[in-house]
């Protein structure tokens, strides 16, 4: 798992049934594309998040394919209608294989 | 939340045209938008300079030289990138260190506690007989009181911590001492500020007194405020430090610059900084 990995989403957290919503992510990770060297001229491994899904009360809001030229600290702001009262899910991939979530309730009314 | 942020901006410019001035579009200076963080802390962006400048009336923070897009992510913590780092150092803060097991909290609780400190720094300590910033000042702390290693005055650790420290002040305006046993050091630091240096022969007040508001190549030219330090800059996707910048500008120059940290650069700092007495905190800010 890459240092100081540390994911922030921002969610109202109530809505009227059927707004549209703003929702706000963050997640700290330094994103090593694999291009670079080190001092000594060695090339630095990847290491970056690769995927990153939204989803609510199990149906996919938003699912992100991630590439190397994507910089530092991702951050993807979007969009999500709220029928219903229920739970945000957020998950990030890493190359590494370790998986970063977080949950954000919203209530309707 | 965006959209009313940018209706802000744009209203910022139409009330302009409506007062008769020149629209903050169409020419070189300062546009003429407001900034207000998280809706909540009120920013002085522009004030009356401070009786010791004698060449500039009024004074902006660099922020309102920025566009747009820049503007917008100081307004709220969620979209300011150096708040990444900020939270960084409260993790730092809390975490016990050294011989004497420990951490800044143990002594000063609350990092709100320091509220008010950055708008004074750089400072006179009575104790040590110079001139301090907030880079000596944690030095301090960590080798007196908590027996643990300095931090390097440019290393990550140090710029968050700094970061943290100027956050807690933002909204209150600056208010650097220059009289008394501080004079002499800011009477070096003004000299090191109309010096021109390098290859170049630029002084500070070539690009940022005489020419802000101008561009330099694809760069719009702020007066130089330090009010918003340490700023994250985009170019570096990192928090950069006030000396940091200084060496940056000094080698745009093409001259041999003075070291991060050094007496010079201290001196340099508090008279900058002075140029920004009436300007509220505004650090950890975000510019290109």
């Amino acid at each position: 798992m890459a240092d100081g990995v540390k994911p922030r989403v921002k969610v109202p957290k109530s809505a009227a049934a059927g707004e549209v919503i703003t929702i706000k992510t963050l997640i700290s990770h330094p994103m090593e594309s694999g291009q670079r060297k080190d001092s000594d001229g060695n090339p630095i491994p990847r290491s970056i998040i690769n995927r990153f899904v939204c989803a609510f009360n199990g149906e996919t809001v938003i699912d992100i394919t991630m590439e190397p030229a994507i910089s530092t600290n991702p951050y993807f702001e979007f969009e999500a209608k709220v029928p219903e009262a229920g739970e945000f899910t957020f998950t990030w991939y890493d190359d590494d294989g370790s998986v970063y979530e977080d949950v954000k309730a919203i209530s309707v009314g | 939340m965006t959209t009313t942020k940018a209706f802000k901006l744009v209203s910022g410019i139409a009330l302009t045209a409506a007062l008769g001035m020149s629209p903050a579009l169409a020419g070189p200076g300062p546009d003429e938008d407001q900034l207000v963080i998280n809706e909540d802390i009120e920013i002085v962006t522009e004030a009356a300079a401070p009786a010791h400048m004698e060449y500039v009336d009024t004074i902006y923070s660099g922020w309102r030289f920025r566009e747009d897009d820049t503007q917008v992510m100081q307004m709220d913590d969620f979209d300011n990138p150096a708040m990444i780092y900020v939270d960084k150092a409260i993790d730092a803060w809390n975490t016990v260190e050294g011989a004497e097991e420990k951490s800044c909290a143990s002594c000063h609780g609350d990092p709100e506690s320091l509220r008010g400190l950055r708008a004074e720094l750089p400072k006179w300590n009575a104790d040590k007989g110079e001139v301090y910033t907030a880079e000596m000042y944690v030095n301090d702390c960590r080798t007196e009181r908590m027996g643990a290693e300095a931090w390097g005055w440019n290393g990550q650790d140090m710029r968050n911590m700094t970061a943290l420290i100027s956050s807690v002040s933002r909204g209150l305006p600056v208010n650097v001492a220059i009289d008394g046993p501080a004079q002499e050091t800011w009477e070096k630091g003004k000299e090191i500020y109309y010096t021109r240096f390098g290859q170049l022969e630029l002084s500070c007040a070539n690009c940022h007194e005489d020419n802000y508001g101008n561009m330099i190549r694809a760069d719009h030219l702020s007066q130089g405020q330090i009010n918003g330090f340490p700023t994250y800059r985009l170019k570096d996707a990192n928090i950069v430090s006030m000396h940091n910048r200084f060496r940056g500008c000094i080698r745009d120059t093409r001259a041999e610059t003075f070291s991060v940290g050094s007496p010079e650069f201290v001196a340099l700092e508090l008279y900058v900084a002075s140029r920004g007495n009436g300007l509220s905190v505004e650090g950890p800010s975000v510019r290109n």
